[in-house]
């Protein structure tokens, strides 16, 4: 049986106010180690919210995300924040970099925050994933200096930096050219297939079927899930599925 | 999270705005330095004041009379007692045993003391009539208690042993009386005793009260003025350190039973006039240094704006709340940091030039330079509040942006 690496156990979303909307609504979804997983659905069908559920960014009304085993319903935001930058990644649609930085000093910004390590030896890490995506002659440059696929993979590796288990990533090629999604995608590809766990949210249907899983989200619920090259299949008992997987 | 990231973050914050962050510097360097030459023109005017006046007149002064009624036979013979129409005996005026009081007084004085013997009486000149003070001194001893003979302006304080009936008078006086040493004016006692005395020396103290109402002359001729031989009743005590004149005149008064009245007591409607004034001071600096702070507090709201994306995404990256925060915090601490040093220069350039300012002096008739007081406190004070004020306002608009959740952030900017 494969490690369990992020698990979502009946969560829901709402939105409370005048009048309340459930953004997700009570999913129950295992993704493995290693695993590429991604997210699709229509716009508003709540598939960005799941992500941000499951990256810890935000909290949900009922239900638990355990990363690696460990519960967060009841952490607080604090030691959310710490698991955020320690075991996971996030890389969104636009690349969000710190324009008065470097890309060398957008990616080494997480490990300075997690202060593991000397200045020395984050500046080689932040050169080595650099140099990994390709990158390693625009290390001092500032994201103004950059397109916009280069940008992305900088946020890539600033994702990378602290050795996260877990990537979540929401459209990552939404704002990209056929070509740099192409890399982008490739390169998530390449992190999943190292080990890590990859959750995408997509529109792309081409970029989607390259995961192992699809998950198709209507409506706040699981619609279907899909196997890497399988047809699509109802969504019942995802989570023990993707274990079994 | 290391404190280094978070000044790596404000200092590009700061630096990426240069005319904003120039503007709150500026801000808080007019603040400061403003705040320094104000403390110390306020202080120095008020220690030379102070000057002027412990140097005019004794630190403590001994006087012939008691602070409460003396206690009745009747009163120690009877618990309760009814008195009307009491007669005071006629007892000789004066401090008895000035001598033995004086020796006893030294044996233990942080200063010196000396006799005096204090009493009224007009100068009669050209026509006019002019009450006065006359003090009688002995001119040996007066240097030790008094700063005369710093104050003569015309002859010396020995002059007076010249004569018996020799005096010394203000320079405003003289001026009053159109008299010069040399000249002779009468002097008529309280009991209609009437000298004709010679003018041996001019004196200024700088306060007109005393120039123009004070007259100085030998102890014997102020006691035939005053009709009392050999009485002594006043003694003068100048202290080393004038600050502890109302402790001392305290343990003076207990000891002699004398009344003994310090500089302090003297002047304690003067002193609290500068309670007040400098309450007035303290609350126009206080409010300098807050109106100050308010740049900082419009940059650091600005910033704060202008990076809602940048918190959203460090706080996504696992940023602390706490920690975000901080960074506006210390980008404020630099704005007022800086702004300090500034202010301490330019607090140090107004009071120099503000030394080198004079005001022409109507009673002297002299230019006097205004008097600034230097003390590393004002700037310590100055420079600390103004940090205070900064990092206080920067904490409101900067709680207010790291406690927006990232998610809006992000959906907004997607």
């Amino acid at each position: 049986m494969s490690e369990i690496a992020l698990q979502a156990v009946g969560l829901v979303r709402r939105i409370e106010g005048a009048i309340s909307h459930t953004l997700v609504n009570g999913i129950d979804l295992s993704v493995n180690k290693g695993e590429f997983v991604a997210i699709t659905g229509p716009s508003g069908s709540g598939k960005s919210s799941l992500l941000y559920l499951l990256g810890l960014l935000d909290a949900p009304n009922e239900g638990d995300v355990m990363i690696c085993g460990q519960p967060t319903a009841k952490l607080s935001e604090t030691e959310r924040a710490d698991i955020r930058l320690t075991k996971c990644g996030f890389v969104f649609q636009f690349h969000f970099l710190l324009p008065e930085f470097t890309s060398l000093q957008n990616v080494t910004l997480p490990m300075r925050a997690a202060g593991k390590m000397s200045e020395k030896e984050m500046h080689e890490r932040g050169l080595e994933l650099l140099t990994s995506l390709g990158l390693k002659d625009h290390a001092n440059k500032r994201p103004n200096q950059l397109s916009g696929g280069q940008r992305q993979r900088v946020a890539i590796a600033r994702a990378l930096s602290n050795r996260p288990e877990i990537i979540v990533a929401d459209e990552p090629t939404g704002a990209l050219d056929t070509t740099s999604t192409e890399q982008v995608f490739g390169i998530l590809r390449d992190i999943a297939d190292s080990g890590r766990t990859v959750v995408v949210v997509t529109h792309d249907p081409a970029l989607a079927a390259r995961a192992d899983r699809r998950v198709h989200i209507v409506d706040g619920k699981i619609h279907e899930t899909i196997q890497g090259g399988q047809a699509p299949e109802p969504a019942i008992a995802i989570g023990a599925t993707a274990a079994e997987s | 999270m290391t404190t280094k990231l978070l000044f790596d973050i404000a200092w590009t914050h700061v630096t990426a705005r240069v005319r904003q962050t120039l503007v709150g510097m500026a801000g808080v360097s007019m603040g400061v330095g403003f705040t320094i030459m104000m403390a110390g023109l306020m202080e120095g005017s008020q220690i030379d004041f102070l000057r002027q006046l412990v140097d005019t007149m004794p630190h403590i002064t001994i006087q012939d009379e008691r602070r409460s009624v003396p206690t009745q036979p009747a009163d120690q013979e009877y618990g309760a007692v009814q008195m009307s129409n009491v007669t005071n005996l006629n007892n000789r005026p004066g401090i008895k045993y000035p001598e033995s009081v004086m020796a006893s007084l030294r044996s233990w004085l942080p200063g010196d003391v000396t006799p005096s013997v204090r009493t009224t009486a007009i100068i009669d000149h050209g026509g006019g009539r002019i009450g006065v003070t006359l003090t009688g001194i002995d001119p040996r001893q007066e240097p030790r208690v008094s700063k005369l003979a710093s104050q003569m302006r015309e002859g010396q304080i020995a002059d007076l042993s010249r004569a018996p009936n020799a005096i010394i008078i203000g320079e405003a006086l003289a001026q009053k009386l159109a008299v010069k040493p040399g000249n002779t004016v009468i002097l008529i006692g309280g009991k209609g005793t009437e000298v004709t005395s010679s003018v041996v020396g001019l004196f200024r103290s700088g306060m007109k009260r005393v120039d123009e109402g004070q007259i100085y002359g030998l102890t014997g001729f102020a006691q035939i003025m005053m009709g009392q031989s050999g009485i002594v009743n006043e003694l003068r005590l100048r202290l080393n350190d004038p600050l502890i004149a109302q402790q001392v005149a305290t343990q003076v008064e207990a000891q002699t039973g004398y009344k003994s009245v310090s500089w302090q007591e003297a002047n304690a409607d003067l002193l609290s006039t500068f309670a007040v004034r400098d309450f007035i001071v303290l609350t126009v600096m206080g409010a300098m240094l807050l109106t100050s702070s308010f740049a900082t507090y419009n940059i650091i709201s600005t910033i704060t704006h202008e990076k809602r994306q940048d918190i959203a995404i460090m706080k996504s990256l696992g940023m602390r709340e706490y920690s975000v925060r901080r960074i506006f915090i210390i980008e404020s601490a630099i704005i007022g940091t800086v702004g300090i040093l500034f202010g301490w220069i330019l607090g140090y350039l107004l009071c120099y030039g503000w030394s080198h300012i004079t005001i022409y002096n109507m009673l002297t008739g002299a230019n006097v330079p205004l008097q600034i007081y230097y003390s590393p406190m004002h700037y310590i004070v100055a420079g600390g509040i103004s940090l205070l004020c900064c990092t206080g306002a920067a904490f409101f608009p900067a709680r207010k942006a790291t406690r927006v959740h990232p998610v809006e952030i992000i959906r907004g900017a997607s």
